[in-house]
């Protein structure tokens, strides 16, 4: 009771932000509208705190995770991978994908058994195509939701009321790895399990950034409109599943600026 | 008459033939811009002369007064013609300080150019793949290239997986602008100071 009391209160939430930047209007434009930034000064101040914490524990411990060889960093992201597409499958389903949900399916088949727990990709050897994740804030955008304002969360980052909306559905049982671990009774799993594969995923994706965030941090003048801007524009191409990047982004302003 | 008639065509048709024999594909000028960026980073030069290698070809192959239109957005339209010039200028400096800095710490990057695919006669999208290394993964980069003048092709955008660099310098400035009041003196301050660091 308690739990449908929450989802429902939780569906509220979303409509009623999630619409708040777009006057009520549903979005379903492959052309971006901007998002809102109703919260920029406590989002401003959060993304302060979250790049200090970079800088003190996730930056030392990233870089320090990609001394490790290749093949342990290749393995430990494989198995994250594989994982995540227990949250991926089922969001195929609900995005109308039933060939991508069967080869997902497949993939994760083959990979946990042969692939010893997701460690070797021997779906990819065996010609399945490329794996793309998928995830409730993004069912949420394909199903017309609109992104709501941009949010920036304590420690996880960039969001938006969508997408931080999709993350509790994950924790709501939409992840059978959380349900597993969390709530499972078997000897094997446990809340630190879970945890650990958080933190282990956070960790990997910050070592694969290292370079393009330093990067970026050293040219950016300013860092936080460089950040949400890339955050965005990366959530408008996963929810629309497109790699044809000229159908994410609007050309009319650089048919208008003519140069030669 | 029929003698100065044939000579004329004849010259009008080896005009023709000419501008052809000079314009280049999209994705051949993507791959020779590379080979000309790989091969200064590769070279053994010190980093200042990567540096100014770098922004020699950036004058070269980048639209550079046309990024900085984009990236002024809406507010390009609210600007007098001095304080444009004025932007152009200010931008310039900016665009290839950011732009060398950002590519002199790449040592020999490997770009393999895999296909193009023409928007309309002013731009064509060219894919290319970085190859992938131990400290990196293999990164996607597509080159929107302005080809309105075939004879001289120039580089407007360059999108890594998919995130446009242009899109988010243009939402960069903005929010530059709006948190000072709308005011552009703040953006042009701004890049003032990144081209003096």
């Amino acid at each position: 009771m308690k739990k449908i009391f929450t989802i429902s209160v939780l569906s509220l939430f979303i409509f009623a932000s999630a619409f708040a930047g777009d006057d009520g209007e549903l979005n379903l434009s492959k052309k971006s509208k901007p998002v809102k930034d109703c919260f920029e000064p406590i989002n401003r101040v959060t993304f302060a705190v979250n790049m200090g914490l970079d800088k003190v524990i996730f930056k030392p411990v990233a870089k320090g995770y990609r001394v490790l060889p290749s093949p342990v960093r290749t393995g430990v992201s494989n198995a994250l991978d594989n994982l995540s597409s227990l949250v991926t499958i089922p969001n195929n389903i609900l995005q109308g994908e039933i060939k991508k949900a069967g080869v997902n399916t497949g993939r994760f088949a083959v990979n946990t058994t042969i692939g010893v727990l997701g460690i070797f990709d021997v779906a990819e050897k065996m010609g399945f195509p490329e794996y793309e994740k998928e995830d409730y804030g993004q069912t949420l955008g394909a199903l017309g939701v609109g992104p709501g304002c941009y949010l920036v969360l304590p420690v996880i980052g960039p969001s938006t009321v969508r997408d931080t909306a999709g993350s509790f559905i994950n924790i709501m049982g939409g992840d059978p790895w959380y349900n597993a671990s969390m709530n499972g009774n078997n000897e094997y799993l446990s809340e630190s399990t879970y945890l650990a594969s958080r933190v282990l995923g956070g960790i990997d994706f910050r070592a694969k950034n290292i370079d393009s965030l330093e990067n970026l941090e050293k040219n950016s003048m300013d860092l936080y409109a460089s950040f949400r801007s890339l955050y965005l524009q990366d959530r408008q191409q996963k929810i629309l599943n497109s790699k044809a990047t000229t159908e994410t982004m609007d050309d009319g302003d650089w048919e208008e600026i003519d140069s030669q | 008459m029929k003698k100065i008639f044939t000579f004329v065509v004849l010259i009008l048709i080896s005009f023709n033939f000419n501008n052809k024999a000079f314009s280049i594909e999209a994705d051949v000028f993507i791959q020779s811009t590379v080979n000309r960026a790989a091969k200064t980073l590769g070279g053994g030069l010190t980093k200042i002369e990567r540096i100014e290698k770098l922004k020699e070809i950036a004058k070269d192959t980048v639209d550079i007064t046309g990024i900085g239109f984009y990236s002024l957005g809406k507010h390009r339209k609210n600007l007098s013609k001095e304080q444009l010039e004025n932007y152009k200028i200010v931008f310039e400096a900016y665009f290839l300080k950011s732009f060398s800095s950002r590519l002199a710490e790449y040592s020999n990057p490997e770009i393999e150019v895999n296909s193009k695919n023409i928007i309309n006669a002013n731009y064509t999208i060219v894919s290319s793949t970085l190859v992938a290394t131990d400290s990196r993964p293999e990164v996607k980069i597509e080159w929107r290239v302005y080809t309105k003048d075939p004879d001289n092709l120039l580089i407007r955008d360059l999108i890594i997986e998919g995130l446009s660099l242009a899109r988010t310098q243009k939402e960069e400035f903005s929010s530059i602008i709006n948190s000072n009041d709308g005011k552009i003196e703040a953006l042009l301050k701004n890049l003032s100071d990144f081209s003096a660091k």
